[in-house]
């Protein structure tokens, strides 16, 4: 086994996409939860200064998502394409929700019509529910685990998917990204929208640690194979410490009027969430809850070493450029969103 | 119907419908940098105005290019999980790079460019747009390279056994240029420009044929028909490349084409035909040798002919492969002379004044698309029945544990979104073009005093 500062391939492999994925969830995570509240502002106005608060970022935030596709391809050819093969059902009615969000933004702001502008605005905000919610639910099968057979390839059917877990930990990622996407516009709002958003935030707040609170006491009592690492290891506990600390930091510095900072909490708290699940299925990329023995793990489905050498120089190479001119766009759009003839 | 013919379809109506953009915008994207350059040069307004309104339009045609392009990407493991594994070294590698290298350029540098203008100078603007260029190339080059390696396959090696056997690198600038990949590349490139073009030329036709927005009209179609007759007379030089590429890596698809069947002396060479698979003849209207003659500048060298190879080993529609690739053929010539005889008309000084040839220009922008499409067709459909070329059957790449219910309700379900991104993309590029490129300053004024002043708009 080839190693790259004392690690193999492999696993440095797991941490790049595991990273791209977390990037995915923290960048589009707020575009789609301020999409998912979308009805809740009354207002064209703040209609229009909700979504163009979005508007010059969320296309470079969907690109982690398809660098998280090819990286998974690239990576571990088997586990893509027994994962996308299995969820083929929610994994369909996840890009309809993408084409629709990306559509409905690009219309709503064509026409004048009131029909046009709220036929839009329910596409557009039933989308980012439907992505949230099927992000959660394939997020959450593949902790739990799916039926897979000896070849590796998926033994159930699309009622498998439907346990309880997988579907609390998709009501979780709603709230956790509606709880992100609130505190973005909080950044971005000013005078009366501000307000709701900020009142929105902290509800939001309370839904998300409320989901996730009763998520995590399911998972420790019913599904014991995603707590053995914590069990075997009591020093993974300061990761839910600190997710509770980044959570509690929320409310308190939107109370200081330091938005960035309480942005910047709900980006840990999504990463932190992530690293948990990472850590806690690590080896294994799709655990076969009927045989552990059928289980896909990052060696069994790994590309060979020499492809898994070329992949790191790629990220090493593309990582700090992709950061270089998302850190560029954003900083060119900082601070409070102002319309002008370019809006939507 | 089966999962495979189904999955077939499926991919060709995905990808056809997503190809309509991603060309149409690596076009505009080259004429937003001529046309911005212009303005950052001369600081005339006119090609400030131009290049907002071609950057509105970009933005509409790249959403929907990102949106059903992103389908493509998860498309190969939700339908072709096996192919999935199989090329899931080489594919997957090139899809990485895509989204890394190209796709975050392009989509990182859009928001600057659509909505950057009051926030950045005019040179990060420009930069911006060059960079958004740039990334639209980049893209075309690694889905390309991907696709030409199942075209043309190097730098591998094949591991395992049966249903586990798989390719793996040995030598990725190998699989980068393997043997088609620059031939692809640069036919696929000017195709895209070529697309560009004449969008940019028929809209400005029909502003011209229209007496309107004049001042900006005229020099941005003189722009466009620069960039419209360089790209057709070089893709006459790179098309014949390609063609002769196939011939070298790939005889079947390049016998396919032509409707070639028997190994003999003077191969003829179709303008126009129909292909008879029972009885193994082309009729139609033929140059007699032509093509021994091109490829091998000779007339009366045989070309391979179909019946060389075994019948499970090549296309089964051979008119269809034949009839796309003459389309493709067609729509290129028909681009050369009517970009030429414009020229000289304009050198006549009479350009816009020959309404007919205005009107013709407003229609053209079909050809390329026609040109685009019709390429595409022949070129997958000549590879079949390999998914990779000689080393894996599209029957054998399959997901198998997809059912061809799944496959019939997404196809149906593609179906539908797609019509009607379809028709509001076209009611909205029309009502894009009907307004023009001159500032919204006063429409929205007005918008939203009458926002403010109009009770049903108040919530």
């Amino acid at each position: 086994m080839e190693t790259f500062l004392g690690l193999d391939y492999n696993v440095w492999w797991f941490l790049v996409f595991g990273g791209v994925i977390s990037g995915y969830a923290i960048l589009d995570g707020f575009d789609l939860g301020a999409g998912a509240l979308h009805l809740l502002l009354n207002k064209e106005q703040s209609r229009r200064i909700a979504m163009n608060a979005i508007g010059p970022v969320w296309d470079g935030n969907e690109v982690w998502l398809v660098i998280g596709g090819g990286a998974l391809f690239a990576g571990f050819p088997v586990a893509y394409a027994a994962i996308f093969s299995a969820f083929y059902v929610p994994f369909m009615i996840f890009m309809v929700g993408l084409i629709f969000r990306a559509v409905a933004i690009e219309f709503r702001s064509k026409e004048p019509m009131l029909w046009w502008r709220k036929t839009w605005d329910i596409v557009y905000n039933i989308a980012c529910i439907v992505i949230a919610l099927s992000l959660g639910l394939m997020l959450g099968n593949v902790a739990y685990g799916i039926p897979l057979n000896a070849d590796k390839e998926f033994a159930g059917n699309w009622m498998s998917f439907f346990h309880p877990f997988p579907i609390m930990v998709s009501i979780t990622t709603l709230a956790l990204f509606l709880m992100h996407g609130a505190i973005y516009l909080t950044m971005k709002t000013e005078n009366r929208l501000y307000t709701k958003m900020h009142l929105l935030a902290n509800n939001f707040t309370v839904f998300f640690v409320l989901s996730f609170v009763i998520t995590t006491l399911y998972t420790l009592l019913y599904i014991p194979h995603l707590c053995d690492q914590f069990r075997q290891n009591p020093s993974l506990f300061l990761l839910p410490v600190l997710m509770i600390l980044a959570i509690a930091n929320i409310p308190r510095q939107i109370k200081k009027g330091l938005y960035r900072y309480a942005f910047l909490s709900s980006a840990v708290t999504i990463a932190l969430l992530l690293i948990m699940v990472a850590v806690e299925i690590f080896p294994y990329l799709l655990y076969a809850s009927n045989d552990i023995k059928n289980s896909i793990t990052i060696h069994n489905a790994a590309a060979s070493a020499k492809t898994m050498k070329i992949l790191l120089i790629i990220a090493l190479i593309g990582t700090p450029l992709v950061g270089l001119y998302t850190a560029f766009v954003f900083w060119t759009f900082k601070g409070k969103v102002k319309l002008d003839e370019m809006s939507y | 119907m089966d999962v495979e013919i189904l999955s077939r379809i499926q991919f060709a109506f995905t990808i056809a419908f997503h190809y309509i953009y991603p060309p149409m915008s690596i076009g505009l994207g080259l004429i937003l940098v001529i046309m911005e350059g212009m303005y950052l040069k001369t600081g005339r307004k006119i090609y400030e105005d131009a290049t907002r309104f071609w950057i509105k339009i970009f933005a509409l045609i790249f959403g929907i290019g990102v949106a059903t392009g992103i389908i493509m990407e998860f498309e190969f493991g939700t339908n072709w999980a096996t192919y999935s594994k199989y090329v899931g070294d080489i594919f997957g590698s090139a899809l990485a790079a895509e989204g890394i290298f190209a796709f975050a350029l392009e989509s990182g540098f859009l928001g600057i460019l659509i909505f950057g203008w009051n926030r950045v100078s005019s040179r990060v603007h420009f930069f911006s747009t060059i960079m958004v260029f740039l990334g639209s190339l980049f893209s075309a080059i690694w889905i390309v390279v991907a696709n030409s390696w199942q075209q043309t396959p190097a730098g591998y090696h094949i591991v395992g056994e049966g249903m586990n056997a798989r390719a793996e690198i040995t030598d990725f600038w190998a699989m980068v240029f393997n043997p088609s990949s620059v031939d692809r590349l640069t036919h696929v490139w000017i195709g895209a420009f070529l697309s560009g073009a004449f969008l940019v030329l028929s809209v400005n036709a029909y502003y011209i044929i229209r007496k309107r927005h004049l001042e900006i009209a005229r020099p941005s179609f003189k722009i466009a028909l620069i960039v419209a007759t360089a790209c057709s007379l070089m893709q006459l030089v790179v098309g014949h490349r390609s063609a002769d590429g196939v011939a070298k890596n790939q005889p079947a698809k390049l016998a396919a084409i032509e409707g070639h069947y028997d190994t003999l002396a003077k191969a003829d060479m179709f303008l126009l035909g129909y292909v008879n698979n029972k009885t193994q003849e082309v009729s139609g209207l033929k140059i007699p040798g032509g093509l021994s003659f091109l490829l091998h500048g000779n007339f009366n060298e045989p070309v391979k002919g179909l019946n060389a190879f075994p019948e499970s080993d090549r296309p089964k529609q051979i008119n269809a492969i034949f009839q796309f690739y003459h389309m493709m053929v067609a729509c290129g010539i028909s681009m050369i002379a009517l970009t030429l005889f414009a020229v000289w008309q304009w050198k006549r000084n009479r350009l816009f004044e020959t309404k007919w040839l205005m009107w013709i220009f407003v229609f053209s922008v079909i050809l390329p698309q026609i040109a685009n499409q019709a390429g595409w067709f022949a070129a997958e459909m000549g590879r079949q029945p390999w998914v990779v070329y000689g080393l894996l059957r599209t029957s054998d790449a399959l997901s198998k544990t997809v059912t061809a219910n799944q496959v019939l309700f997404s196809l149906i379900m593609f179906t539908v979104v797609y019509m009607l991104l379809l028709v509001l993309f076209l009611y909205l590029l029309n009502k894009k073009i009907k307004h023009g490129p001159v500032s919204d300053h006063a429409k929205e004024d007005i918008e939203e005093s009458s926002k403010r002043n109009n009770p049903i708009m108040k919530q």
